[in-house]
């Protein structure tokens, strides 16, 4: 090996020729670079570098987080969100791997229907379970005697919300650990004569392990940085995430501001990191091959597994149900009359049916836009040529987003594109502001889904291409992406949806004319409009619901018509 | 470019002093090599030797650290593949899945000034050629391993390549269907007589297929050398080893011509290695000749048979020796001479070590 | 060009065409284009601008309404890069803030003469007009109250009393311009020491504080609490919509803001901005104010306004604003300290 290492400071090194395909991929990867550069890493390094500022912007070092710190009630606020993230993981994990576990190790019936039930809290914004729980438990609430002298407004009811929010979350990642488990180690311990609940804890448990690691890094990352629920049942109960939004909106002091985001990165960046490691893990384990394990009736067991999903959906359907309710009531408590009183959303705060127009159009941009940008950029990183540390900082600026809160990149964006030197200054406010915001916040999850589809290609396909002299954009073109249709497809949707519902990033950034349905949610329960505010938050509903609905069969015709290939 | 005439004795592909680097490793070391229009070349060694390293430098897909290639008389060493000159067939296909059997091989021929009808005509004539006329309509899901493979060879000569690269083409296939597409792929070849070069790990693969085979392990070249010469002259122990099987026994040299094996001497071409080194002598089983021998010829010695092993036509003995001391050597011993000496287990019998097929290598060797 | 590729890139052609026919479709013809921040309530939005546009049609406003903190942040955020050229119907507390901070242009509107002294800027170019006198009240709610046996307060003292333990909303004066006139009002009317001692037992009564000034009354409304602490405009609103609320104006006084509009500093369309400012504090302009306030900037024009208890123009305590603006930051940061963190783990 020395002789060889020699023989190459001996020798000239072959500087390769970049050809037209390697310069174009190479500009079209330095395009996507810049963009989230732009959008992602100097907005964060700006805002970073505020919260070492003065109100005049001097440099002031740590003097705002001595501030931070010695001010009880917001360094109260740390605790406050400790504390709800770490019941809300407690809370939803169990919850989640009791309705995973349901799921895939009973024979109940209507499993597909159940499943779809979980995911309803992913097309909602997440202030809609707070205000369904004002409508069941506050003081005028439907089923208050059920909290026995408690008060909604606080932990008790963020805690409900939150775990609503998180439920499918944490049951999608923990039935895909629980599906790969080996049923052969199941007989192995049957053999061995080892009881039920010893099989449990030591086959069970351990098989699903990084699942449930993952789970519950995700659902404290959640609920850590979620700003709906607290914002709408939080009464006086100050956690980080209001903070952020109370600073800046309340008290116009941008710079405790980005103090408070500095701090809610902290635990956002550690909990992301723990989930990479964990998650490489899983995905090892997956590639192990195993006998997947097949369910057997157990009539005793499957009944209380299907009470118990019965009830996990009553709760989830149940909280929609209200919201729906009270956004039909014409005045409640007080007349109970049902109309459309409260969709007259024009003579409300939030901006009116414009805004929801504005969510749809945004959504739309968003799930265009951010596809193409996303799957290109996973292409460029995954069948790039050459160019390797180029790519590596693509893939890492591309996995960051995930530990950035909306809210804390919404703050960095009004300090960096408001800025009066930045030529792009003239986005800010604009519908563009929003689509690059919400494609940034997403952009992570959705990288993820190209790379995993662009990984299951044959690796040589670019190398036969360019052996043939055909160029990458028509292989691109003509195989890559009509492969890959279905995550393509299911990238789009995922942005569409979260475009819809998202509140952290886009509070800082709407403008007159870019009011957005979902903080017209937060802006009419802010004002008091609480109905209107659950009427327009069903709206939201609907619209995911149904574009979900249509993406599906739309999904399924698109296959038939062009994925005829799959089949033998 | 692939007519280019070029002066005769010329090599097609001369690489000099290549070198690639992954960061400290060399998984090639100062690699020369020519090969010669028409030929069809095996790289062979065992995962991990650097023969798809090499592969991939000549394709331009993972370019060389230090050294040049140059192929017709161009130094191509800095070239990206496209503006190469090459054919690739990789082990998985890489067959287009979205495109039917005839989209696939029409790939290349796209863009290149001709008209729809002669490309229709280049691609039936070249499924004829691959022996698969009339699928051109299916997709490539629908048909076997043998048949993709056929296809994605199709697809990388529609365009008449100079040089054409094969990387593991048969080692997903089951094992017949190896075999019957060895000859395919040799008799296509001799046809066109386009250069070709096929990575290999299959020994048998390559000894069939190969004008010429290399012989690499860790990044380097062990012997290059015709299916002959390699098998019968193996240049180093590794090659003696990978190729074929062979008795390995410690011994030393004796004088000239001469070296002990315990407590025997043999003669042989001692390739004036010094007296007394401490060489290994190396003969293949089916060398070890033990029919007609008699105690007065050269490299004779009394052995007993203390184990058979049946491998179909023929069957492996043991063969083990108070002269030889530990080392014992297996004779490959064919089913009519078993019937006709009727040998078995527990036989003493003359064995003759042919003097000019036992080859003396230096040193110990480590593998076994 | 294969099946599957031409549909693919068909729909990419839709799609593009769909995107980029909607890109263009945005733009109507307006001579000009007034971006107008407020925090006037969102339901007069549409009526202030079509009265408007009755006398000046070429004149388009664009609204950003959000609520008086909301507004005030937006505009000092964008100080060094402004976006709005009118601020028409934001807290006069406010706009102070912003004169100090060198945000406004000062502009003698025609007819400022006709004005009411207090609700104009002093000079004569002022930086600021007003329109309107928002002022405190409380929302009583009187179901709930029935319910609860409580007895209806009348003074702000009263609202300390034990019986309303948990009953009262009132607007965090950190998020809420209704929140902040109310703790200044007390701060002036009982004197520094005594108004944080009644806040200190006002506190112990609270039920939760909300970010926005019109929550607590509709709160109220709704039944949520049966006493919110709000302003006599939000009352008088819920009432009309047939909450069972009284509007109850303490007998200590009441603390108040105006609404007022000024031009921005380094607005592109001056002579726009001045047109509206112009009209702002017209007649036919304090007329539509008096819709729904009962106290405006003309106020020989001013007529009773349904829903509105009497006598809130003796309750208006003679209000401070400079002494409010210039200690907002002080005051604030002490009512966190005492009350902010109510909610603070108990240990």
């Amino acid at each position: 090996m020395s002789r060889a290492a020699a023989e190459v400071l001996s020798a000239p090194i072959v500087k390769p020729k970049a050809s037209r395909d390697d310069r174009m991929m190479r500009a079209f990867m330095g395009v996507i670079g810049v963009y989230l550069l732009v959008s992602l890493a100097l907005p964060l390094y700006v805002m970073l570098s505020k919260s070492l500022e003065d109100h005049d912007g001097a440099f002031v070092g740590i003097a705002n987080y001595i501030e931070y710190f010695s001010t009880p009630a917001l360094a109260y606020s740390i605790n406050n969100s400790l504390y709800i993230a770490t019941v809300t993981t407690v809370i939803t994990v169990v919850l989640a791997f009791t309705f995973a576990y349901a799921l895939t190790r009973s024979c109940i019936p209507f499993k597909g229907l159940f499943k779809s039930i979980t995911m309803i809290p992913i097309l909602v914004p997440s202030l809609l379970p707070g205000i369904a729980l004002v409508y069941l438990f506050g003081n005028q609430g439907l089923i208050t005697g059920l909290l026995m002298g408690n008060s909604i407004y606080g932990p008790i009811g963020i805690v409900i919300a939150e775990v609503f929010f998180t439920l499918p979350h944490a049951i999608i990642i923990i039935i895909t650990s629980l599906s790969i488990a080996d049923s052969r180690l199941y007989e192995a311990a049957i053999s061995l004569r080892a009881s039920k609940l010893r099989i449990f804890f030591t086959v069970t448990i351990p098989g699903c392990r990084y699942g449930l690691i993952s789970a519950a890094f995700v659902v404290f990352t959640l609920a850590i940085t979620d700003f709906g629920a607290p914002k709408v049942i939080g009464g006086d109960f100050n956690v980080l995430a209001t903070d952020i939004y109370k600073q800046v909106i309340g008290q116009q002091n941008f710079e405790m501001g980005a103090v408070v985001s500095v701090v809610l990165l902290i635990p956002a960046v550690l909990a992301f990191m723990v989930d990479r490691v964990v998650q490489r893990k899983q995905v090892a384990l997956l590639s192990a091959r195993a006998v997947p394990l097949e369910p057997q009736p157990k009539r005793g067991f499957d009944l209380v597994m299907l009470g118990y999903v019965v009830l996990v959906s009553i709760f989830l359907i149940g909280m929609l149900a209200v919201c729906q309710y009270a956004a039909l009531v014409k005045f409640y408590p007080y007349d109970l009359s049902l109309g459309l009183h409260n969709y007259r959303f024009d003579v409300m705060d939030g901006g009116g049916w414009d805004a929801y127009y504005n969510s749809i159009k945004m959504a739309l941009y968003t799930a265009f836009f951010g596809t193409i940008v996303v799957f290109s950029g996973a292409y460029l990183v995954e069948k790039g040529r050459g160019f390797r540390h180029g790519r590596a900082a693509f893939q890492f600026l591309a996995m960051m987003p995930m530990a950035v809160p909306g809210l804390v990149l919404g703050l960095a964006y009004i300090f960096f594109f408001n800025h009066p030197d930045n030529p792009l200054g003239f986005l800010y406010h604009t519908m563009a502001i929003l689509v690059i915001s919400t494609i940034t916040h997403f952009y992570t999850v959705s990288h993820l889904t190209a790379l995993t589809a662009l990984k299951q290609l044959d690796a040589e396909f670019e190398a036969v291409a360019s052996s043939l002299k055909q160029p990458f954009y028509k292989t691109f073109v003509r195989v890559t992406v009509p492969v890959c249709l279905p995550a393509i497809l299911d990238i789009s949707i995922y942005l569409f949806v979260n475009a819809m519902t998202t509140v952290s990033a886009v509070i800082f950034l709407y403008g007159p004319d870019t009011n957005l349905a979902s903080v017209a949610v937060l802006n009419m329960d802010d004002a008091g409009d609480i109905a209107p505010a659950a009427a327009m938050g069903m709206m939201i509903f609907y619209t995911a619901a149904g574009v979900r609905v249509l993406h599906y069969f739309g999904s399924r015709w698109l296959e038939r018509r062009t994925q005829a290939w799959r089949v033998r | 470019m692939s007519e280019a005439q070029q002066a005769p004795g010329e090599p097609y592909l001369r690489i000099s002093g290549l070198t690639k680097m992954f960061g400290p490793f060399a998984a090639l070391k100062d690699i020369s090599l020519e090969i010669f229009e028409g030929e069809f070349v095996c790289f062979l060694g065992p995962s991990g030797c650097g023969k798809t390293t090499l592969l991939r430098a000549i394709a331009g897909l993972d370019i060389q650290t230090t050294g040049t290639v140059e192929q017709a008389g161009c130094d191509i060493s800095a070239l990206p593949p496209a503006e190469r000159d090459f054919g690739i067939v990789f082990q998985s296909y890489a067959l287009f899945p979205n495109m039917s059997v005839a989209k696939n091989v029409a790939y290349g021929l796209e863009n290149r000034k001709m008209s729809k009808a002669d490309i229709r005509r280049r691609v039936n004539e070249l499924l004829e050629l691959v022996g698969l006329p009339e699928q051109g309509d299916k997709y490539p899901s629908q048909l076997s391993g043998g048949q993709q493979q056929r296809i994605a060879l199709a697809r990388a000569i529609a365009v008449s390549p100079g040089l054409l690269l094969l990387d593991e083409p048969l080692s997903a296939l089951d094992a017949k269907v190896r075999v019957h597409l060895r000859h395919e792929v040799k008799s296509l070849q001799r046809r066109l007589g386009i250069t070709t070069i096929m990575v290999t790990h299959d020994q048998e693969e390559a000894l069939t297929m190969a004008d010429r085979i290399v012989v690499m392990d860790h990044g380097k070249i062990e012997q290059i050398g015709t299916p002959l010469e390699i098998y019968r002259e193996p240049g180093t122990s590794f090659v003696a080893d990978f190729i074929g099987t062979m008795n390995f026994v410690p011994g030393s040299v004796r004088g000239p011509g001469r070296v002990s094996m315990g407590e025997l001497e043999l003669v042989c071409d001692t390739d004036g290695l010094a007296d007394g080194a401490h060489v290994t002598i190396a003969v293949r089983p089916e060398d070890i000749v033990v029919q007609g021998v008699t105690a007065e010829d050269e490299n004779v010695y009394p052995a007993q048979v203390c184990g058979l092993e049946f491998l179909g036509s023929f069957v492996r003995a043991e063969l083990a020796s108070e002269v030889t001391g530990e080392s014992r050597l297996l004779a490959d011993l064919s089913i009519n001479l078993m019937r006709h000496q009727s040998i078995a287990e527990g036989d003493s019998l003359l064995v003759r070590v042919p003097k000019e097929h036992i080859r003396i290598y230096r040193g110990s060797v480590s593998h076994e | 060009m294969n099946e599957i590729s031409s549909l693919t890139s068909r729909i990419a052609g839709w799609t593009v065409g769909g995107v980029l026919a909607a890109l263009f479709a945005v733009s109507t013809a307006w001579a000009e284009t007034l971006t107008v921040y407020t925090a006037v309530e969102a339901e007069d939005l549409k009526k202030y601008a079509a009265r408007f546009n009755e006398d000046y049609p070429d004149i388009q406003i664009k609204w950003v309404r959000d609520s008086t903190g909301i507004v005030t942040a937006k505009l000092l955020a964008e100080k060094d890069n402004p976006k709005a050229d009118v601020i028409w119907g934001l807290a006069a507390t406010s706009l102070l803030l912003m004169k100090k901070e060198g945000m406004l242009h000062p502009y003698a509107p025609v007819g400022l003469e006709k004005l009411d002294p207090k609700f104009k800027d002093k000079g004569s170019a002022p930086y600021w007009t007003g329109m309107d006198a928002w002022v405190a009240a409380i929302c009583y709610n009187t179901v709930e109250a029935k319910k609860h046996g409580l007895t209806p307060p009348r003074s702000w003292k009263d609202l300390t009393n034990v019986q309303y333990k948990g009953h009262v909303a009132m607007p965090n004066p950190n998020s809420s311009g209704t929140g902040f006139l109310d703790v200044s009002s007390w701060l002036q009317m009982f004197g520094e020491n005594d108004g944080w001692a009644f806040m200190d037992n006002l506190h112990k009564n609270i039920n939760h504080y909300t970010h926005s000034g019109s929550k607590p009354c509709k709160q109220a409304a709704r039944g949520e609490v049966a006493i919110g602490v709000s302003f006599a405009f939000r009352g008088a609103k819920s009432k009309a919509q047939g909450a069972p609320l009284e509007i109850i104006i303490p007998s200590e006084g009441i603390g108040w803001d105006m609404e007022a509009t000024a031009i921005v500093k380094g607005t592109k369309n001056l002579k726009a901005a001045q047109k509206l400012v112009d009209w702002s504090v017209t007649e036919k302009a304090n007329k539509m104010y008096n819709e729904g306030y009962a106290v405006i900037a003309i106020p020989e024009l001013a007529k009773e306004v349904k829903y509105f208890p009497p006598g809130i123009i003796e309750a208006m305590i003679n209000n401070n604003f400079e002494w409010a603006a210039e200690n907002r930051k002080r005051i604030l940061k002490e009512w966190q300290r005492r009350y902010d963190s109510k909610s603070e783990p108990k240990s």
